[in-house]
């Protein structure tokens, strides 16, 4: 029998997805172990059970100055950047992606310019957005949307223009003015690409939001992971590292779930 | 004056041309066929008629009105593929054919409940009323047909243009479209025409079968003559033209009437 044509059973199907994690986490823990037993005091990889301490300890103990708990205070400013960064980028890029996609001039008119500015890496222009925008909240959540935007406009306008003409022509035949048929039908058709365009896009929106942290900002999980580096707390850096993935992993899976719901006929087959 | 007249169409795309010197002239409620070889102009033919695009000369009138434009409410149209909107259930796309030229394309209130009733309507003459809540992917192809034509007629278009409707189809479901479009057309009286690849089809359907082909023929340069009409056959009893004469002249009846 090929090799593509053979399906793991259901038990070697869940071994098989464990071995990466497992693999990695002996390796840590085996690593940890080895320098461990030569430095009681090593930093560099701190034992499990310390980085469980310190997480209970990070998740649960407030900060003695501010009587806050930091992880949590870091979570929120993090999230409220990213939201605002994401909504903002998802809400121009619909409507952007509606125009460029069905109206001959404005695609004449903005889609080369927006394939020239994707191609602008958005951390050279940090430093001018910290100028012009201050080192404040803006800042950063504008970092997001110049770095996410462009690739939603051109993924959104092109899913657009991937829309058969023959449906447009029909709802033409129907009466339906541009408007109509931006609104019923090319909006419906690109509100599930749309979430596939998020889910895609939140790896560089993490990527932005802590890079523009870590250079300038009193709080939020990039900043805390770059201001204990000066310390060498492993411990801290790896809860942090851990949190974000979960994070990021549970907003994959929530946007997937919504498109499920929403979107029924995406699914619908006979 | 004819329902619709094309006249001296020529259509070239750059500088290939695909129809020359087009004329017909069609009336009212008449079922034209249109068969031709592939790429012999006949879909690019109805999308002229369709306004979708426009010749590069003449002119295509209906009911006598200036040339249209763009595709409008006059002219309903199903294509072999891609006529209903895949986000909408059953009962919203046959809904849509009366909506979408509102404001917002729907409707609310008492206008959506009055709408639904005739869109139930529509879905129990065409069969799909046990569907009417799913989405078109769960249908059968035979079926999303039946449903971008009852779509098309909720329009209530003054002329009906099918593009190869049923070449996606089985031949038997192909013969029970047959049917149900003869049916239709019956009921309703309406002006249609329908590309077809398939010969006894169009005869089977149509009032009229116009033959596009190449009167001109360069065999180093193959593509240097656009396609015309060549024949322009009476499809009706059977395809035998004259059966109606004597009905259709008087005198001639009494004249054949043999004389004792």
């Amino acid at each position: 029998m090929r090799l593509i044509n053979r399906q793991p059973s259901v038990a070697l199907k869940a071994a098989l997805i464990a071995v990466p994690f497992v693999l990695v986490l002996v390796a840590y823990i085996t690593g940890s172990a080895i320098r461990l037993a030569e430095n009681p005091q090593d930093r560099l990889l701190p034992a499990p059970s310390t980085i469980a301490a310190t997480a209970q300890r990070l998740f649960t103990e407030p900060d003695r100055r501010s009587e806050e708990i930091l992880l949590w205070r870091d979570t929120a400013a993090s999230l409220i950047r990213l939201g605002w960064g994401v909504s903002i980028s998802a809400v121009l890029a619909t409507i952007l992606g509606l125009l460029i996609g069905l109206l001959p001039h404005v695609r004449a008119g903005l889609a080369s310019f927006v394939a020239v500015v994707s191609m602008i890496p958005p951390l050279s222009v940090l430093p001018i957005l910290f100028i012009v925008f201050g080192l404040g909240e803006l800042s950063k959540v504008v970092l997001i949307v110049v770095g996410i935007l462009p690739f939603m406009i051109r993924d959104l306008s092109a899913r657009v223009a991937e829309i058969p003409r023959e449906m447009i022509v029909k709802a033409e035949t129907l009466g339906a003015s541009s408007w109509v048929i931006a609104l019923r039908v090319a909006l419906p058709q690109i509100l599930p690409r749309l979430i596939q365009s998020v889910r895609l896009s939140l790896g560089p929106a993490w990527l932005f939001l802590i890079a523009a942290e870590a250079i300038a900002s009193r709080e939020g999980l990039g900043y805390r992971i770059f201001l204990v580096r000066r310390f060498l707390a492993m411990d801290v850096i790896l809860t942090y590292v851990l949190w974000i993935t979960l994070l990021a992993f549970l907003m994959d899976a929530a946007l997937r779930w919504f498109s499920k719901r929403l979107f029924p006929w995406t699914e619908a087959t006979l | 004056m004819s329902f619709v007249t094309a006249t001296d169409i020529f259509q070239s795309y750059g500088a290939r041309p695909i129809l020359e010197r087009v004329n017909v002239d069609v009336e009212e409620g008449e079922f034209i066929s249109i068969v031709g070889a592939s790429g012999c102009g006949k879909s690019t033919f109805l999308r002229l008629l369709l306004a979708q695009e426009r010749p590069t000369r003449g002119e295509i009138r209906v009911a006598g009105a200036e040339p249209a434009q763009e595709p409008g409410l006059d002219r309903g149209v199903v294509f072999q593929r891609y006529s209903v909107f895949p986000h909408m259930t059953v009962r919203e796309n046959v809904m849509a054919g009366e909506s979408f030229r509102t404001t917002w394309g729907r409707f609310f209130g008492a206008a959506k409940k009055n709408a639904q009733k005739r869109a139930d309507d529509v879905l129990a003459r065409i069969g799909l009323d046990h569907v009417a809540d799913q989405y078109p992917a769960t249908l059968s192809g035979g079926m999303q047909q039946r449903l971008a034509i009852g779509q098309a007629l909720a329009a209530k278009p003054r002329i009906l243009l099918l593009d190869e409707p049923f070449g996606a189809l089985d031949p038997g479901t192909r013969l029970s479209m047959h049917d149900f479009l003869t049916e239709l057309r019956e009921e309703t009286g309406m002006t249609v025409f329908m590309v077809t690849h398939d010969l006894e089809e169009g005869f089977k359907l149509g009032d009229r079968v116009l033959v596009f082909d190449k009167v001109r023929w360069d065999p180093h340069d193959p593509n240097a003559y656009g396609a015309t009409i060549t024949y322009d056959f009476d499809a009706r009893d059977g395809g035998m033209p004259f059966q109606r004469i004597l009905d259709e002249i008087p005198a001639l009846a009494a004249e054949a009437t043999p004389k004792h």
